[in-house]
């Protein structure tokens, strides 16, 4: 089902969660909203659903207005963030609830629901608990019932509240494999950015009530909109610099502007990946800036180094574990850090 | 002390003599008090038990049956013994139930929406139990009775409240009307029980249905808890219905007003009969209360059981 978001506002008191949103959801798609706490995602989900109604603005399913629909009439699956299953039945009857809450004209036959709900434990991988009581469950477990319990009522679209937030990186796969056997337009809301960009087909980047960027994860990542974004997905080292025509001097470190930096003024900010830089022991000519050794992080598949820089800024670098050992980088050491392309520094409009 | 001394005898044949546990076991926990903190304590509360609960009630038995079964039985069938018991069945079933309703719809109401005055509802729930009951049982008498507000109202139209039966109904609502409300309002504001509401609702329930399938179903125990006190309160309320009542034996006498009559006629025996049913009542009340915790409890475990059996036997 495809959904479409206009000009949606939505206030608490005073606090505007939602500001003008507008984005479009396509049908079939694996949909994140990314952004910190109190970004107005989890808002945004629950007005989806029809938990939360609007102030402004409307949403469409499928191109009938659903802005004022109750839950019920909107038929959406909603996978709460701490999966609310019901606490006095068991599994079995946990996902059977929505099909026998229907109106006896609406309601299946019994052998229908058994049916129904065999299949859908077998889809979640949970045939052998059926007898079991929620608290009896572990919580990938719980999340799992809470995903076929929502599923059970053939939702048009499901939507679901942070469901990784304490379990472990193979649930991920788990609701990418899901999606990719039943095809439902899907929207899930995170904090965590590697969840995102792992598992969605889009992410929704957000901040303080307002869409940052719309984009695949790949594009979100490599081509930031806003500094926000660029902040948020992944560390990011920040440059002040001064401009000379077409370029800008970092300390002795001279550099392309890039496209679409502001040319007004004297200076213009930078911004470049930590995995983007190098570090090197001799100079090498006017490309590269001073540095001094701060601190070393080498657990793990890369090297974080945290360097002083010339200036007296923190700065972080990733190097790999063979380039450390060639290097055998100490704290307190002077070396000189250079950028591995000539095209790695971006400018925001904003910035 | 006295124990300590014999301890070691008894501990060489059985090991799992319970004073065991007086020799000091190695602490396993940080939150472990010392020994004798321990068990000094559970003496207190046990010899506190035993004074003031368990001895009192052994005396109520005792004296009830000083005289032999025959003269227990007889005080009991007495016409207005009989009347009385009746009197307090009839206003327990009147209260009870009407109590049940309003306290649903009392904590629905709170926890569910936010309106001014909130805060003054929940203080005043609370009433009747900070009030002492006779002054509750006053303000009946200062409405409803001759002299009262609606008295001369009342009296043209020839309904009788005050030392009538509606009288002790409507003092003993009063008075029980906090047990089911004061149980539920923790139970229903808490955060879990209004996620499940929201699921049923997604999931297509009606509010009916996610009141009789997930709330119900969610508090029934604390509900119940709260009703089978409120009964106990309606059955030995005394305070409030002594004023409101009249003592009219054989009409406006519960049971509770029954004994203190007896009791005030030096007719020990017949008091403490009564007094024993109100008793066998309060342990009854008990057990049962026990009871529906236990079978709570051994029923989802005995399922877990079974089931991490099989998941065993299949691995």
């Amino acid at each position: 089902m495809r959904i479409e978001i206009q000009n949606l506002t939505k206030k608490f008191g005073a606090f505007a969660a939602l500001k003008d949103i507008s984005m479009g959801i396509e049908s079939g798609e694996l949909l994140a909203l990314l952004g910190p706490s109190g970004c107005g995602k989890t808002t945004l989900l629950r007005v989806l659903a029809g938990l939360e109604f609007a102030d402004g603005g409307s949403i469409r399913f499928d191109g009938t207005d659903a802005t004022n629909q109750s839950v019920r009439a909107r038929k959406v699956g909603f996978v709460f963030q701490h999966y609310a299953l019901f606490r006095h039945i068991n599994v079995f009857e946990n996902i059977a609830f929505g099909l026998r809450v229907r109106s006896r004209k609406m309601r299946p036959a019994r052998y229908v629901i058994d049916a129904k709900v065999k299949e859908l434990l077998n889809l979640v991988k949970l045939e052998e608990m059926s007898g079991r009581y929620p608290s009896q469950l572990s919580g990938g477990q719980r999340q799992r019932v809470a995903l076929a319990r929502a599923l059970a009522v053939e939702p048009r679209v499901l939507l679901l509240d942070e469901p990784f937030g304490a379990l472990d990186a193979k649930v991920r796969q788990e609701l990418r494999r899901l999606h990719d056997e039943i095809h439902i337009t899907s929207v899930f809301v995170t904090h965590d950015q590697e969840e995102a960009l792992e598992v969605a087909d889009r992410v929704v980047v957000m901040n303080e009530g307002r869409v940052e960027q719309i984009g695949a994860p790949e594009k979100v990542y490599h081509q930031p909109a806003t500094p926000f974004v660029y902040n948020f997905l992944g560390h990011v080292n920040l440059f002040r610099g001064r401009v000379e025509g077409d370029k800008i001097y970092i300390g002795n470190m001279e550099i392309e502007l890039p496209e679409n930096a502001q040319r007004d003024g004297k200076t213009a900010t930078v911004y470049v990946r930590p995995h983007l830089l190098e570090i090197e022991e001799q100079p090498n000519h006017h490309n590269h800036f001073r540095a001094t050794v701060k601190h070393i992080h080498a657990a793990g598949p890369q090297v974080k180094v945290e360097l002083m820089t010339e200036w007296g800024d923190l700065i972080h670098v990733e190097i790999s574990q063979k380039r450390y050992r060639a290097l055998r980088l100490q704290r307190d050491v002077e070396v000189f850090v250079t950028p591995k392309e000539k095209k790695v520094f971006m400018a925001m409009e904003t910035a | 002390m006295f124990i300590d001394t014999d301890s070691k005898s008894l501990q060489a044949q059985s090991p799992d003599f319970p004073f065991r546990i007086f020799k000091g076991k190695p602490k396993t926990r940080v939150t472990t008090e010392p020994a004798f903190v321990r068990w000094g304590l559970i003496t207190i509360a046990l010899v506190f038990l035993g004074l003031f609960v368990i001895m009192p009630l052994i005396i109520v038995f005792g004296s009830a049956l000083e005289q032999g079964v025959k003269a227990y039985l007889a005080a009991m069938y007495e016409p207005d013994a009989l009347a009385a018991i009746r009197l307090t069945l009839l206003t327990a079933a009147v209260a009870v139930p009407l109590n049940l309703v309003f306290g649903v719809v009392a904590t629905w109401a709170i926890a569910k929406f936010d309106f001014k005055g909130k805060n003054i509802l929940i203080t005043l729930i609370d009433l009747p139990f900070s009030v002492s009951p006779v002054v509750s049982g006053l303000i009946y008498v200062l409405i409803f009775g001759l002299q009262g507000w609606l008295g001369p109202w009342l009296n043209e139209r020839d309904i009788k409240i005050i030392f009538a039966v509606p009288g002790i109904v409507m003092a003993t609502i009063f008075i029980t009307f906090p047990f089911v409300a004061r149980e539920l309002i923790p139970l229903m504001q808490a955060q879990g029980v209004e996620e499940e509401e929201e699921a049923a609702i997604s999931l297509g329930a009606s509010g009916w249905q996610t009141f009789f399938r997930v709330t119900l179903p969610n508090v029934k125990w604390g509900l119940l808890h709260g009703v089978i006190l409120c009964n106990a309160r309606a059955m030995g309320e005394f305070g409030a219905v002594s004023v409101v009542s009249g003592h009219i034996r054989g009409l406006t006498n519960t049971m509770t007003l029954h004994v203190e009559i007896l009791y005030n006629e030096y007719n020990s025996v017949a008091a403490f009969a009564v007094a024993s049913l109100l008793a066998l009542l309060a342990l009854a009340t008990l057990a049962l209360k026990s009871i529906v915790e236990w079978k709570t409890r051994t029923s989802k475990k005995i399922k877990s059981k079974n089931d991490k059996k099989k998941e065993r036997n299949e691995n």
